[in-house]
């Protein structure tokens, strides 16, 4: 069924197709509409399932992770402040190897105080072993939940999955939006049925003390599974489209990418923009395409190399930066590239940070001032008196 | 083998404790004595979460686990919420006849660092009994001070020195912030009285809904004493009424063990311990009167007398 | 593809870990006043005192000589002597 509804909605209805077992809810600023229409849904009766106001995000990730213990499957969604406060249990949800899914409403970190979009939130956590998908619209950061739980839940995998939609741009945005039937879902995701769980009938301990002769493979067993997921990431979006006959890409995507020269590199809801933004670019002759991160961890770069194989400068435009180091993707793309025979010229340029505004003549300017020219840690449209340059104190080369 | 003038009465095989052994709990651990007492007065049809401390580090060194029903460690303060998932989990999965949920954690993993998740879970009236192990500090990291160390006591992080005489504060009463919460059933319980505790256990067990048990175990490394006076130590602690058992049902108190005419002076019960040595100076004179007067106190609060 | 594993293990495992090689003292169950009470059973924190109908023992594999049964015991039928090897 089409709805014109809210983003936030859209996942809710989602969520609740997935027949979560347990759900723990705790409000932030811009995830709280997913909890209080869950929370409905619950009320309602449409959604059978244990729903727990909890007392921080913290206690929402030691819920869901002692539900899935127990064989449940479970949900909860955060962003920001949220996201770290449950950090130490995001370590212990992967290293525990409890397919759980939550939803990050991507919004920058305090201090300042900030509640708007960017994605440094998710960066804080991209070591912790959890798969992290970034949705470009309403439509796919719906459909991710159905996709998430079955890569997650995949006996091969047993793997936690960070939804990250951007927020109020996605959570807060009116979409029109195709929401499934029951039947559908339960076709495409099946009952959660995990090998091992807490159970009397078979008495296991968990979460043991792993000394040194024992934790090293427990890491290199996540690295092996996180090399693993990648085709099942493509599998479970392909299975997808062939069921309900939508895909975003798998690990990546691409737009108008076959013959072009320069190519945006972007995840989330800056794909839209540089979507229109392409296509006047196009009009004007301009050889240029897009490369959609879609799976940031496992990061696919096989398939970055293989798409971008012929196209000859990489224009990172991201929501995120490493103090002392540089953007995130524009530092993993760039080593993406490293030592192979085809080496792109990459430019980084770091926008939208604490939901400023990114619009299309901002991409303009840096597609047309990055030309032939190698720029690294370019913030942009930052105030004049601030930040010197059209493209602040940014390293430009060429 | 003795006489005896009454008919003997066949008592049933010794069965394999629900903790058992070959854990690398120290000699004469209270705690390790006090879960062994809780899990096997449960019985084997628990589902059971424990904090990080020393419990949990001394039972489950992988691939060594000396726990018999089905057991998970999760992080320090969330043992609470790790047992209301999985007490959820049950629910919805229509499961739960097939046991019952108990959250375990130290004094710290308890009162200090884990109150947030406890209060939560007491709050949401989960199905779970939450029993907490007070050996008064943080132990498995090596004696430091926690909210429910005993005023005057040395820790590594509370030494007694020129200008302090140790903990200069006074436990928390986690036993009055649990029943706050306005549970069915809040009690606090010994080692040194152990089918009490046990009988404490079966007893919260019965009940739906969140309950609490506090027990105090004495820990001969912590508390500087020889092995063997593990029971003896926290028996003498109950009767000089430093800590006082009690148990309280949707807040109000509903029963106490009386210290009455087994009342024992505060000396009897420091002096058998290293880290109040220090009080029992002639200089620890004024301080062995201000640990008079707050087991005083409990008695009157409680009315041990 | 690999199979996850994040170090699980069946109940009781830790019997392999023969902690009676810790012990100092040794307790001795006389078997002479014993009155079936069990409270050295009860009382033992490695849960490794064995037996029953009025003849019990430490299980020496695991006993780590802490001596709480002999100081318990209310009728004085278990000593601790020091260990000898």
């Amino acid at each position: 069924m089409r709805k014109l509804i809210e983003g936030s909605m859209a996942v809710a209805e989602l969520v609740k197709l997935c027949r979560p077992n347990v759900i723990a809810a705790y409000p932030i600023t811009p995830q709280t509409h997913i909890v209080e229409n869950l929370s409905q849904f619950v009320a309602d009766g449409e959604l059978k399932g244990e729903f727990l106001n909890v007392e921080s995000e913290f206690g929402a990730a030691s819920v869901v992770l002692g539900a899935s213990a127990a064989g449940a499957r479970s949900y909860s969604t955060t962003t920001s402040q949220g996201l770290l406060l449950m950090g130490e249990v995001l370590y212990n949800i992967s290293g525990l190897r409890l397919p759980v899914v939550i939803t990050c409403a991507n919004r920058a970190i305090s201090a300042p105080i900030n509640i708007w979009n960017d994605h440094s939130d998710a960066m804080t956590v991209r070591d912790a072993g959890w798969i992290m998908l970034f949705a470009e619209d309403n439509q796919e950061a719906a459909d991710m939940h159905p996709q998430a739980y079955k890569i997650g839940e995949d006996p091969n995998i047993c793997l936690p999955v960070l939804i990250n939609m951007d927020g109020f741009i996605l959570t807060h945005a009116f979409e029109p939006v195709d929401i499934p039937d029951q039947k559908e879902v339960d076709d495409y995701l099946p009952k959660y049925k995990p090998s091992e769980f807490l159970t009397v009938k078979d008495p296991r301990t968990f979460g043991m003390l792993a000394e040194p002769q024992w934790y090293a493979e427990t890491r290199y067993k996540l690295f092996e599974t996180h090399e693993d997921a990648k085709q099942v990431i493509e599998k479970t979006a392909d299975d997808f489209k062939d069921k309900f006959g939508r895909y975003y890409g798998g690990l990546i995507d691409t737009y108008r990418l076959d013959d072009a020269e320069r190519a945006f590199v972007a995840m989330g809801s800056l794909i839209g923009t540089l979507k229109d933004v392409v296509d006047d670019l196009r009009d004007k002759g301009e050889k240029v395409g897009i490369l959609k991160i879609r799976s940031f961890r496992p990061f696919p770069k096989e398939k970055i190399r293989e798409v971008c194989a012929d196209v000859k400068e990489l224009i990172v435009t991201e929501k995120a930066f490493s103090f002392g180091l540089g953007g995130v993707l524009q530092e993993e793309i760039r080593a993406a590239f490293y030592k192979q025979k085809h080496q792109p010229t990459v430019s980084g340029f770091v926008l939208g940070l604490g939901g400023r505004d990114i619009p299309p003549a901002t991409l303009i300017n840096i597609y047309n001032g990055s030309k032939g020219k190698e720029i690294t840690n370019a913030f942009v449209d930052l105030r004049p008196d601030i930040a010197p340059g059209p493209f602040s104190a940014a390293s430009v080369k060429g | 083998m003795s006489e005896t003038t009454k008919t003997k009465k066949i008592k049933p095989p010794i069965t394999e404790s629900l903790l058992t052994c070959g854990h690398r709990a120290c000699s004469g651990c209270g705690e390790s004595l006090g879960a062994k007492l809780v899990m096997d007065a449960a019985g084997p049809n628990n589902i059971v979460t424990t904090a990080t401390g020393c419990l949990e580090v001394f039972s489950t060194p992988y691939p060594e686990s000396a726990w018999r029903m089905p057991w998970i460690h999760s992080l320090f303060e969330n043992s609470a919420a790790v047992a209301a998932g999985i007490e959820s989990a049950l629910k919805a999965l229509g499961r739960e006849d097939e046991a019952n949920v108990i959250a375990q954690g130290g004094d710290g993993g308890t009162a200090d660092i884990g109150i947030g998740c406890l209060s939560g879970m007491l709050e949401r009236g989960h199905n779970i009994l939450y029993v907490c192990y007070d050996n008064e500090a943080y132990m498995n990291t090596g004696v430091q001070r926690s909210g429910l160390t005993p005023y005057d006591a040395r820790t590594s992080t509370s030494p007694p020195g020129t200008e302090s005489w140790g903990n200069q504060h006074q436990k928390k009463n986690l036993l009055e912030i649990a029943a706050a919460h306005n549970i069915p059933y809040a009690a606090t319980a010994s080692v040194g009285y152990p089918s009490d505790l046990m009988s404490k256990v079966k007893k919260a067990l019965k009940i739906k809904g969140p309950k609490f048990l506090m027990v105090h175990v004495p820990c001969p490394l912590g508390w500087a004493y020889k092995t063997e006076l593990t029971i003896e130590i926290a028996k003498i602690a109950v009767m000089t009424g430093l800590f006082p058992i009690v148990e309280m049902e949707y807040n109000k108190v509903t029963r106490v063990r009386k210290v009455g005419k087994n009342r024992r002076p505060v000396e009897d019960y420091l002096k058998l311990q290293g880290r109040f040595r220090h009080v029992m100076t002639e200089a620890g004179k004024i301080e062995l009167e201000k640990i008079r007067l707050i087991a005083q106190a409990n008695i009157d609060k409680y009315g041990l007398e | 593809m690999s199979k996850p594993i994040q170090l699980s293990v069946a109940p009781g495992t830790s019997k392999a870990n023969k902690t009676g090689s810790w012990r100092t003292m040794r307790p001795i169950f006389k078997h002479d006043t014993c009155n079936d009470c069990r409270i050295c059973v009860i009382v033992c924190p490695d849960a490794c005192v064995i037996g029953g109908d009025f003849v019990y023992d430490a299980n020496l594999d695991y006993c780590k000589g802490c001596g709480i049964c002999a100081h318990e015991c209310p009728v004085d039928d278990i000593d601790m002597i020091a260990e000898v090897r």
